[in-house]
């Protein structure tokens, strides 16, 4: 199978990731709860993993590093944590349903919620982050890089509008941890918020959030911890507060061992080749009768999520994937992409789209297979 | 039963700290191991870093000079 779907999973993890995964199934026991060698172990794997993606992403304490299951729980978690009822958000048309329906959540019970335009790229208009600004607002919750059309949002733009006017800044970076640098720190995020199984190469069922220092999210869970059994609520202090329950340790040890691959192979080097597989599966289609393509393709300088997506004429987009899968074995999503107002903007809310996504693991041969896959598929029309 | 002994215990409020406090001690080789929680400090659950207590000073120091997060720091019998 060629596997050009890596924006809803990457399917091939480097072998060390598996290796890490395997290790701590057979080994560890429950983080944080006794002192034997296997709890220990498993408390040392997880301290292990904070400190390396503190360092990943310019945070400076271990203890920011919060895990969650995905970055749908860790936007959860920072949504419903820090704005309150009668409290106004900004946000874009780019998001995921991950941003959209925690807000919808809340605008139930009082929250207002203002969206910054959108222009005929798919890019958010920056300008309306500002003129949308109230008196009450007091978050901009903002993806780094749409999954739909991989448009790169430019964080640190709306990160220092956020500063300017006192806005915590939320941000979604499903589409881009791991592959773009990003720094807390340096750029101004209050939280952001990450996934491990996309662009960082780690397993399933893990995240995370990286939060400011000092910030207080009012928890979403609350349970067992491995410290104050007899207290009647959760721990104030972090990592600890956000963090119920039993860590999947396994999981995290995946993780941990992911960003270690990255950081080992280099950030650049595995953008570099995601970027190139873009393009040359860009400029092998942009010309393809009826083929049209959604998002920003103008600057080849300025990076974007590694993801080209298309409709070819009215053809039903479920029906591209499924001819693409059944007869050429490439495996793409159709449909609609968990973006609702990503797909009113840009008209296809009807058709869906094929979103075809590349990874490190991809190939200039896979890229060109698909291309002639699509060429054929026009030809017999 | 181990014969017991006055022991320095430091106590966190978070794994995530206890873990600090051991992965500094390794690197810098200050003495100790963690333990489970003795009751007689704190009736529940979770870790504690246990050393001998003449070390007291050298830990009020060394936790204070690299930034470690403790609940309480203790002599006790354990």
């Amino acid at each position: 199978m060629i596997y050009l779907d890596n924006a809803a999973t990457t399917r091939k993890k480097p072998q060390c990731v598996i290796d890490a995964v395997v290790q701590a199934m057979t080994s560890l026991g429950n983080a944080g709860r006794g002192v034997h060698e296997a709890s220990l172990g498993a408390a040392r794997t997880v301290f292990a993993a904070r400190q390396h993606l503190a360092e990943f992403f310019g945070a400076k304490e271990a203890n920011q590093v919060v895990f969650t299951m995905n970055s749908t729980e860790s936007l959860n978690i920072a949504i419903k944590g820090l704005i309150e009822p009668g409290d106004h958000v900004i946000t874009t048309r780019l998001e995921h349903n991950s941003v959209l329906r925690p807000l919808y959540q809340l605008e139930e019970k009082g929250t207002e919620i203002s969206f910054a335009g959108c222009d005929e790229f798919g890019n958010p208009v920056y300008e309306d982050f500002e003129k949308l600004i109230r008196s009450n607002t007091k978050a901009i919750v903002c993806t780094h890089g749409s999954n739909l059309t991989g448009n790169r949002v430019d964080i640190e733009k709306v990160a220092g509008i956020a500063k300017k006017n006192g806005l915590l800044f939320i941000v979604d970076a499903s589409q881009t941890g791991g592959v773009f640098p990003i720094d807390v720190t340096k750029t101004g995020i209050d939280v952001l918020c990450f996934t491990g199984h996309k662009s960082m190469l780690g397993p399933q069922g893990t995240g995370g959030m990286i939060v400011r220092k000092g910030l207080e999210i009012r928890p979403l869970l609350s349970g067992g911890t491995g410290v104050h059994t007899y207290s009647k609520t959760q721990p104030e202090e972090m990592p600890t507060r956000l963090e119920a329950g039993t860590l999947n340790g396994h999981g995290i040890s995946g993780l941990c061992a992911a960003a270690e691959y990255i950081t080992k192979t280099g950030m650049d080097v595995i953008r570099a080749k995601e970027q190139k597989l873009m393009w040359r599966f860009f400029d092998g289609v942009k010309e393809l009768d009826g083929v049209r393509i959604y998002g920003d393709f103008r600057d080849r300088n300025f990076e974007r999520c590694p993801i080209v997506t298309i409709n070819i004429g009215d053809y039903d987009s479920s029906e591209v994937s499924s001819e693409l899968f059944e007869d050429y074995n490439i495996a793409t999503r159709p449909g609609a992409h968990c973006a609702p107002l990503m797909h009113e903007a840009l008209g296809t809310v009807k058709q869906g789209a094929v979103r075809f996504s590349f990874s490190y693991s991809n190939t200039e041969e896979e890229v060109d297979a698909a291309v002639s896959a699509l060429k054929k598929m026009i030809e017999e029309g | 039963m181990r014969k017991r002994e006055l022991r320095l215990v430091i106590t966190f409020n978070t794994t995530a700290d206890a873990m600090a406090m051991e992965a500094a001690c390794k690197k810098e080789e200050m003495p100790g191991r963690l333990i489970p929680v003795p009751s007689v400090i704190s009736a529940g659950c979770g870790l504690a870093w246990s050393t001998d207590e003449s070390f007291r000073g050298d830990f009020e120091v060394f936790t204070e000079r690299n930034g470690l997060s403790f609940s309480d720091m203790v002599s006790c019998v354990v």
